[in-house]
């Protein structure tokens, strides 16, 4: 089980990729941090979740 | 007379009014920042959770600049972490430091947002450090890279208007970076009385966020804000501290 936003979810074998697809985001308006590291987009189709992974996946929203 | 810009990290801007996007639908977004001329925006980073929904950057022109802030942090590291992933989104260099440990006044932490500035600054980023309006503080922020000093007005989200003016005023007087007044301003008289000050830029967000009309207050700001700027450079006239001065001439009168 992977951490995703702070919520434990399957993601057995997965790439970022596809878990972002599965998810509904569009790389455009995300970035995402892996154990504390950015993740690059170039890396999403490459970058294979591991069991352990924290992942963070941001966007901007209205803020002052 | 030459054009009058607003110069932040190299980058030219004709208006002097940032908008922040905080508080309101997002339907509004472009409204607000057309009727307020703004060039640059403000906003936040955080966890997405509404995957299938608009996000706020397709509500926003493309020729505006994005003001990515830190909200969110409390000390410098965390406010590099946001603004690295702010960057990674790919909406350019700029970031509003904004380090708050304080959650009842909300004021910012000026010790760490002179630390976030160094770092920021030391990463490629243009560093606008949101800061309680100290003169030491301001220069310390100078020396640490920053591009712009935002001293709040009074503290955020409470429309109380110029409460620092004094100190303001200092920082105008002796800092050399653009001044842009950044939260407390609750109308557009207040934009413009911080204008006729000197300052170079006022932000706001709540003032416009919690008025009847976003986009009609948002207009009302630039006016105000236009206005200001105008008045400061036209040169303000002098104040008598006693009695007063006639504004006709004094000779010519018909029982004379």
């Amino acid at each position: 089980m992977a951490r995703i936003n702070g919520i434990e979810e399957a993601t057995d074998g997965m790439t970022l990729s596809e878990l972002l697809e599965k998810k509904g985001y569009s790389k455009r308006f995300i970035a995402v941090e892996c154990n504390g590291q950015i993740v690059p987009k170039t890396l999403y189709d490459s970058y294979e979740i591991q069991r352990e992974d924290q992942i963070e996946i941001v966007q901007f929203v209205g803020g002052g | 007379m030459s054009e009058d810009k607003l110069i932040i990290g190299g980058h030219e801007f004709h208006s002097r009014f940032i908008v922040g996007s905080g508080k309101f639908s997002m339907d509004f977004t472009s409204a607000v920042i057309e009727n307020g001329g703004a060039e640059i925006v403000t906003l936040a980073l955080r966890r997405a959770n509404m995957a299938g929904t608009e996000n706020i950057l397709n509500y926003i022109p493309e020729n505006v600049t994005l003001l990515p802030n830190t909200s969110g942090a409390r000390n410098a590291q965390e406010a590099l972490r946001i603004a690295r992933l702010a960057r990674e989104i790919g909406c350019g260099d700029f970031v509003k430091v904004e380090v708050i440990r304080d959650t009842k006044y909300l004021l910012p932490d000026n010790y760490e947002t002179i630390k976030a500035t160094e770092l920021l600054a030391n990463d490629g980023f243009i560093v606008m450090p949101y800061m309680y309006p100290d003169l030491n503080v301001a220069r310390d922020l100078v020396h640490a890279g920053a591009a712009a000093v935002m001293p709040l007005a009074a503290p955020i989200g409470t429309n109380k208007g110029l409460c620092t003016k004094e100190f303001i005023q200092i920082l105008v007087d002796e800092i050399d970076l653009p001044i842009i007044v950044d939260a407390g301003i609750g109308k557009p008289s207040q934009a413009c009385e911080a204008m006729e000050m000197g300052v170079d830029a006022v932000m706001a967000n709540t003032a416009i966020a919690t008025s009847g009309n976003v986009a009609q207050m948002a207009k009302a700001f630039k006016l105000g804000i236009e206005a200001g700027r105008a008045a400061y450079l036209a040169g303000l006239g002098r104040v008598l501290s006693k009695q007063a001065e006639a504004s006709s001439p004094l000779t010519g009168f018909l029982q004379d």
